[in-house]
């Protein structure tokens, strides 16, 4: 089967001709190396298939981003039997100087002209026979939102012929250079010897490493700037051939795109819009009270009648308005979450039954039920959430907002040694980090990339939620004092302050560079396709799915078995029935218990291991000075390694060994054993931890090592050798924020030891990096003196 | 008139005749389209002052002052 490239700008359609291509066929793997997606997929035509391989979106085959180092080597090392080059007819110019590199290299190309129907909507038109007959190379008019012209393109790139040597636009202005440096790569025996030498002459820092390169370098361009001439030759080229096969009609003053963007990136109004859209979003995804209406209901004096109030809240009825309804109206992903869970909870139900049925033994059903299906759900059941966050982000990234929220943004970054697009990432990091470090590819400086990588944990994404809600109902539960809401804001903004002072520190140190520049295009705006859209979101979201299927399914196994069984493999779980009956008094007080419990698990692995580690978080507020059940946040923390879901989960199977060592039930409602805020009540209260100890528990939880598939995202992104500082540096920060925390909440006077020891740091970083005192200079001079 | 690109007001315009700065920063602005010859206007700044905005082949392009700093240009 014959094999297709597909390449092209950024913004070109190159994702929706795929798409449109290849239908179902299409599946994504990774580049070698790198975790830069890899698309690939089978069209079908008449009598013949071909696979298609999408590239990633490129201005230029220079080694400028990871994105066009990867398509430059997958044609010359892999040999692809065809490029279908797309280009954006709207935007000729720029797109065909890409198509200019393309036809150096020794493979046939086919140009697919895009876009064709806004051209001609635009009144415009482009001549496709005449760039054909300029370029030697096959051009076909399509229009890939519509599917038009997607066949001829494909019959004629499979007419192709395989032989096609290189030919560059540039063989009248560089002759003679380009001879000498062809004959150089012929010696050499390089495949696509011209477009070698034609990047030589660009002063390309891959060519350059060959040996010999250099000198042959020196010898032709004899002092001139190649670089200059060379693109200048090609936009020449381009502007000289193909401006015939372009005719502009006469173009009204204002397009409707300049009009709209002159209210988004507005003086004054730029800044206020994008947040009111930012809260618009999370409002949509979050709120358990759409458009305040309770709070204004409330705020009127007539509050709206609960569930309760209606007399519903045991019908069937009832069960079905409660999704969307309590008192307040659910917001859509508020909603959404609910219908799941209603699904969950019943599949878990009817898999129990079926393991009663079976005669299934009481520890199948603790396994499937409470351990594998509890496990996965508890991670799909942020689904809607993500979906809906994405959705908005996808939407503002389709329109063409999302860049111009980075040209707003860009000055604010500066500051901190990021460029605009960093913030794209960045709040992506608020839903999952896996695609928000995937996202990362689009910056293309290798510092800010790992400086923001590091970061985008701090950004605390949904599966820290539960984390944050359960912890600050249980302060509100136990200490009476405090707002579920206020707290878990303010655990946000910590996270965000957290990273500023993160990325700050590391721009003046281990990272330090100049910032990185902020050249970009701004595509016009236009609607949000539904097509595209699907596709974003489908791209997003599946990395998460992935996640719960696989990682997940997983650890929640793993966690299972080293909670349910002591080192010397003896079984916790026992019988509550059993347990309970001779003591009539606790057993009247568990009376819904039903099935196994675990009030052993101090003997478990996982508890051991916790009381191991228990004592290292001591400067943290969740160490030693906890009583003897002080090891359960240390086990949830670990937990929390694989996903940060576990640690609520984890909190919800220990909170049982908790109330039983109380004497009874106590602060658990048992009705409801897996509700999270009870459970995190109970170990509030059963461990005796203080309000600052639980706020630096909930920030280590936040800034530390984040899950499994997210360090295996960060790990492959990162440069190579970064990723172990990384994982050191999310240790290091937890550990020192949330004691920092932890004692100015217990001390308030230990705020000005912390306030010395940072204005410490940082003269010594201004010191060094003016240059009046340099660190580096005193381990010489030791190392010399130990000599 | 010759005029670097960071010191452009708002709706000017004018050709660029020379594209200086370091290595990596320069085959950016070449590979953008940037090169001499092109013509461009200066469509606006950004809410904070930078960076700016300017139309050039037929597309829009964003780019820091500093970066504009590397662009002459020659006012028509």
């Amino acid at each position: 089967m014959k094999t297709f490239a597909l390449a092209g700008n950024p913004n070109c359609g190159k994702t929706t001709l795929f798409n449109a291509l290849t239908g179902a066929t299409a599946h994504v793997g990774n580049w070698p190396g790198v975790t830069v997606d890899k698309r690939e997929g089978v069209y079908k035509g008449n009598g013949y298939s071909v696979s298609i391989v999408d590239l990633p979106g490129i201005y230029s085959l220079s080694p400028y981003t990871p994105e066009e180092v990867i398509s430059r080597n997958y044609v010359l090392e892999e040999h692809p039997d065809g490029i279908i080059n797309i280009v954006d007819a709207t935007n000729l110019e720029r797109n065909l100087y890409l198509t200019t590199q393309l036809l150096e290299m020794d493979v046939p190309v086919i140009i697919a002209l895009n876009m064709m129907d806004e051209v001609e909507k635009a009144g415009d038109k482009v001549d496709a026979k005449a760039i054909e007959k300029a370029l030697g190379v096959p051009v076909v008019e399509i229009s890939a939102l519509k599917g038009k012209g997607i066949k001829t393109l494909m019959d004629r790139a499979n007419a192709m012929n395989e032989d096609r040597k290189g030919e560059t636009v540039l063989k009248d202005a560089l002759k003679a250079q380009l001879e000498t440096a062809c004959t150089f790569y012929k010696g050499e025996d390089v495949k696509s010897p011209l477009f070698h030498a034609v990047k030589l002459l660009e002063n390309d820092e891959i060519e350059l490493k060959r040996k010999g390169a250099e000198e042959v370098l020196k010898e032709v361009a004899a002092g001139e700037d190649l670089e200059a001439v060379i693109a200048d030759e090609r936009y020449k080229y381009i502007s000289a051939n193909l401006s015939a096969a372009k005719v502009k009609a006469n173009k009204e003053a204002l397009t409707k795109s300049d009009k709209i963007d002159r209210v988004l990136t507005h003086r004054i109004w730029a800044i206020p819009i994008f947040a009111a859209i930012l809260f618009a979003i999370f409002h949509l995804t979050f709120s358990e009270d759409f458009l305040y209406i309770g709070a204004i209901a409330n705020a009127a004096g007539t509050p709206l009648p609960t569930l309760d109030g209606l007399g519903l809240s045991d019908t069937v009825g009832g069960m079905f308005l409660g999704l969307i309804y309590d008192g307040v109206i659910f917001s859509p992903g508020v909603i959404l979450t609910n219908l799941l869970s209603l699904i969950t909870d019943n599949i878990t139900l009817g898999v129990s039954m079926l393991i009663e049925v079976c005669g299934g033994a009481a520890w199948v059903d603790s396994l499937v039920c409470d351990a594998i299906l509890g496990g996965i759900f508890a991670v799909l059941g942020f689904l809607p959430q993500i979906l809906f966050l994405f959705l908005g982000f996808s939407i503002l990234e389709d329109t063409g907002y999302m860049a111009r929220i980075a040209f707003v943004l860009d000055r604010v970054f500066r500051r901190f040694g990021l460029s605009g697009r960093a913030f794209m990432p960045m709040i992506m990091g608020f839903g999952c980090s896996l695609p928000a470090t995937v996202n990362t590819r689009t910056l293309a400086d290798e510092k800010e990339r790992t400086a923001t990588i590091r970061v985008i944990p701090f950004f605390s994404c949904g599966a820290k939620l539960p984390i944050l809600t359960a912890m600050a109902g249980g302060i509100l539960a136990v200490f009476n004092v405090g707002n579920v809401d206020a707290i878990t804001f303010g655990m946000y903004v910590a996270g965000v302050l957290i990273a500023i002072a993160a990325v700050l520190l590391m721009r003046n140190t281990t990272l330090k560079g100049e910032t990185p520049p902020f050249i970009m295009e701004l595509p016009a705006y236009h609607w949000p396709r539904f097509k595209n859209l699907m596709l974003h979101l489908w791209d997003k979201t599946k990395h998460f799915v992935k996640k719960a299927f696989t990682i997940i399914f997983a650890s929640t196994v793993i966690i299972w078995i080293l909670q349910s069984f002591s080192w010397n493999w003896q079984f916790l779980l026992q019988d509550a029935q059993e347990l309970f009956e001779s003591d009539p008094e606790t057993w009247a007080a568990l009376e819904e218990v039903e099935g196994l419990v675990n009030v052993r698990s101090d003997l478990s692995i996982l508890g051991s291991i916790g009381m191991l580690i228990q004592p290292l978080f001591t400067p943290l507020g969740f160490g030693s000075q906890l009583n003897s059940l002080g090891w359960v946040f240390a086990a949830a923390a670990i937990t929390g390694l694989v996903a940060k879901e576990n640690v609520i989960a984890t909190f919800g199977a220990l909170a049982a060994v908790v109330a039983v060592s109380m004497g009874t039930g106590g602060y658990i409602d048992w009705e409801a054993e897996t509700g999270a805020v009870d459970a995190a009540t109970a170990m509030i209260a059963g461990t005796g931890i203080t309000i600052p100890a639980i706020i630096s528990f909930i920030i280590f939880n936040m800034t530390t090592i984040p899950c499994f598939a997210a360090c295996a995202t960060a790990k492959a992104e990162l440069p190579k050798g970064k990723f172990r500082w990384t994982l050191l540096f999310w240790v290091a920060t937890s550990y020192a924020v949330s004691c920092m925390f932890y004692t100015v909440g217990s001390w308030w006077w230990t705020l000005f030891i912390w306030l010395a020891v940072i204005a410490a740091v940082v003269t010594l970083i201004v010191l060094r990096n003016t240059g009046k005192f340099d660190i580096t200079k005193i381990f010489k001079r030791k190392k010399k003196t130990g000599k | 008139m010759v005029k670097l690109l960071s010191e452009f007001t708002v709706g000017e315009s004018g050709k660029i005749i020379k594209v200086t700065g370091e290595g990596k920063i320069r085959r950016r602005l070449f590979d953008m389209g940037v090169t001499p010859g092109a013509e461009l206007t200066m469509r606006k700044k950004a809410p904070l002052g930078d960076p700016i905005e300017i139309t050039l082949r037929g597309y829009e392009l964003t780019l820091r002052k500093v970066e504009a700093a590397c662009v002459e240009v020659e006012i028509k």
